[in-house]
């Protein structure tokens, strides 16, 4: 670590490279170089931290009520919330896993953000504004709107927790990984440090804190890729053909990093991440508790629309980042070394690189990039960035999560409606220390697994326990409790099981030989097996309140198209 | 509310409302569905064609039409929302309007 920086630090200045000489005047020695980057890496996180936490000082002064905690009020105006919605995707995973991705398979990366990028316009069309119209603080506030509420919310408030969770190992490995490599401090402090942060957010500032440090983030983190693709993209002449070309050159894999590759092995596999990504987007608990945060539907409307668009351009980004990493990492530097790959390992394939030789893994290749091609200076603001992303995307994370189980289990099922906005908030709060505490443990439990496979894992369960029943809620007539209820933990329980018995837990994680159920994502059976099962045990409910529920979904449907009734923005 | 209801729902209006935008909507979900898909279907059976450089470049078939599965998701959700923030607004609006 101390070895690497002091090479990239001297090769930097040496360079010239962005920072000016008069701050290394006096550092000769690499040693002190060394302190230096540190020091700057360290300085912009701590302004970030400082800076967020005035934030979070400013929202905990405005935010009184339930709807100020869960919802900042429903006074965020669209291009805000669109931006939020972006940071909320624009996760470290989706930035250093995707990233990784393309450097170590290259086109493969495509697949995925193509796939996780398509849920929005299907979210606009059919969700954004009838979830607005019908919901309050939580996407179970309208997949419950016309049924029983204890056994609905339920297991609404499940199927959020495991998304979240889920979402949470994720964001915990990046935090661990990155604060290793960028500080050289222990994975341990680093999982620690993220967990109080995030504690402090939420439990003080509530959705508003959540929602301007999600914005502040998106906002760095879209200029600093912006800057690093810009400058990966001079070295060529601004000719990607020039970039591929000398990708392919220096990649293992050679002209296999422009096709799809072996990362996507069958037809099954590719359909069932798509479908996963793709409807799992609109199952995301802490995305789609964003559209309460907007005024209106035309609000909701525009967020997606801008969400969109950041969310493109990233991913765009992202891609070219990957192809930066490939040129930059994988080919010696002018002094004819590899300064980003361990040494060790490139030595005993005698000194011919790899993909998986990257210093502190692969998805460290957008960091390490970043170094390339902007020096110390550069490199600091890109760690201090994606550590910040990790705890924006987190507060959102754990809020949805801290909504789940005080809003619909703590007032709905337990108090049965009777609790009092102040003791919904206290308990909302006293969930956010226990995730906290939860995916520190959680964080350490998982250090060794690819992020983005991790986030593919949580996609899989909001695509086949969410979003079904959210879906059907709104558009079916004839859906009653028995069939969204059966059909929602047929969707969590068929999802859970198979990821567990499939490759990447089975096989990966407990280290079992060879994993019982083939593919990595089920979500092409269990997505369909969980409308299969909505729809059955609907039709065969003859009941009196299914009845009743039936005949509820006129009113439901004139809100749902119209607002009529709908939750405005609050006084202030 | 119940007598709002009642006569939003009489409303011709509110059925033009409703009939167009779920048209509409449905229309751009299915064709961001044939996009998607189409992508990942030459993903799992096309793999030569999204493999094959065009001209005599490294640069493959798979790039553009990737950027263009990206671009075409952006692009569909700005038409929805300039029709449904103009057009379907202000059907939205007199129907509210003659309902009080």
């Amino acid at each position: 670590m101390r070895s690497l920086v002091n090479r990239v630090g001297v090769a930097a200045a040496a360079a010239g490279a962005l920072i000016p000489a008069s701050v290394y005047a006096a550092a000769v020695e690499g040693a002190v170089q060394k302190q230096a980057t540190n020091y700057s890496a360290i300085v912009m996180f701590l302004i970030f931290v400082f800076a967020t936490l005035g934030i979070t000082y400013w929202a905990a002064r405005r935010t009184k009520s339930a709807k100020d905690f869960y919802a900042a009020g429903g006074g965020i105006t669209g291009f805000q919330n669109g931006l939020a919605i972006a940071g909320d995707y624009m996760s470290a995973a989706s930035f250093l896993g995707i990233a990784g991705l393309v450097y170590t398979s290259g086109f493969d990366g495509l697949i995925f953000s193509v796939g996780w990028l398509v849920g929005w316009p299907i979210i606009l069309f059919l969700v954004a504004e009838r979830l607005r119209n019908l919901g309050k603080y939580t996407f179970a506030d309208v997949a419950s709107y016309r049924f029983q509420q204890t056994p609905m919310r339920t297991m609404a408030a499940c199927g959020s927790l495991a998304t979240v969770t889920f979402y949470l190992i994720a964001q915990m490995v990046g935090a661990g990984k990155l604060i290793q490599l960028l500080f050289g401090m222990d994975y341990l402090w680093a999982v620690v440090i993220v967990g109080v942060l995030m504690i402090a957010y939420v439990t003080f500032g509530g959705m508003l804190a959540t929602t301007w440090v999600q914005i502040i983030k998106a906002v760095l983190l879209l200029s600093g890729a912006s800057f690093m693709a810009f400058a990966v993209l001079a070295k060529f002449g601004f000719s990607p053909e020039a970039m591929f070309t000398t990708a392919t050159q220096v990649h293992p894999k050679a002209t296999g990093i422009m096709a799809p590759g072996a990362l996507i092995s069958d037809p099954v596999s590719a359909i069932s991440l798509g479908m996963a990504l793709m409807f799992g987007t609109a199952g995301l608990p802490h995305i789609l508790m964003r559209f309460f945060t907007v005024s209106d539907a035309r609000e909701a409307r525009k967020s997606v629309f801008y969400a969109t668009g950041f969310i493109g351009y990233f991913y765009i980004l992202t891609f070219i980042i990957g192809f930066g990493a490939i040129v930059l990492l994988l080919a010696p530097d002018a002094t004819g070394a590899y300064p980003f790959l361990d040494a060790a390992k490139l030595a005993a394939a005698g000194g011919k690189p790899a993909p998986a030789m990257i210093i502190g893994g692969s998805n460290m290749a957008a960091i390490h990039t970043a170094h390339a091609v902007g020096g110390d200076l550069f490199f600091g603001f890109i760690s201090a960035v994606a550590f910040a992303t990790i705890l924006a995307v987190v507060a959102g994370l754990t809020l949805a999560g801290a909504s789940a189980v005080s809003h619909d289990l703590y007032a709905s099922v337990i108090a049965k409606g009777r609790a009092s906005e102040h003791d919904e908030i206290r308990v909302s709060k006293i969930t956010t220390v226990v995730i906290g505490i939860v995916s520190i443990f959680l964080g350490i439990a998982f250090e060794n697994q690819n992020v983005a496979f991790m986030v593919g894992l949580a996609f899989v369960i909001a695509a086949s326990a969410n979003f079904p029943v959210l879906l059907m809620s709104m558009f079916w007539s004839k859906m009653t409790t028995r069939g969204a209820v059966l059909g929602g933990w047929i969707g969590l329980i068929s999802s859970v099981t198979l990821l567990i018995l499939g490759p990447t837990v089975w096989k990966s994680v407990l280290g079992n030989p060879a994993a019982i159920f083939p593919y990595d994502n089920p979500g092409a059976f269990t997505i369909p097996l969980s409308f299969l099962a909505i729809w059955f045990f609907s039709i065969t409910d003859n009941s009196k309140a299914a009845q009743d529920e039936r005949e509820a979904y006129k009113a439901q449907y004139i809100r749902s198209q119209t607002g009529l009734g709908a939750e405005g923005a609050s006084a202030h | 509310m119940k007598e709002n209801a009642q006569r939003i729902l009489a409303n011709p209006k509110f059925q033009e409302l409703v009939q167009k935008r779920s048209a509409f909507a449905w229309t751009l979900s299915i064709a961001m569905l044939v996009i998607y898909f189409g992508f990942i279907l030459l993903v799992a059976f096309g793999k030569g064609f999204l493999g094959t450089p065009i001209g005599n470049g490294v640069t493959t078939w798979g790039i553009p039409v990737g950027l263009f599965t990206i671009i075409s998701a952006f692009i569909l959700t700005g038409i929805y929302v300039h029709r449904a923030n103009g057009e379907f607004d202000e059907l939205n609006r007199q129907i509210m309007e003659e309902s009080k």
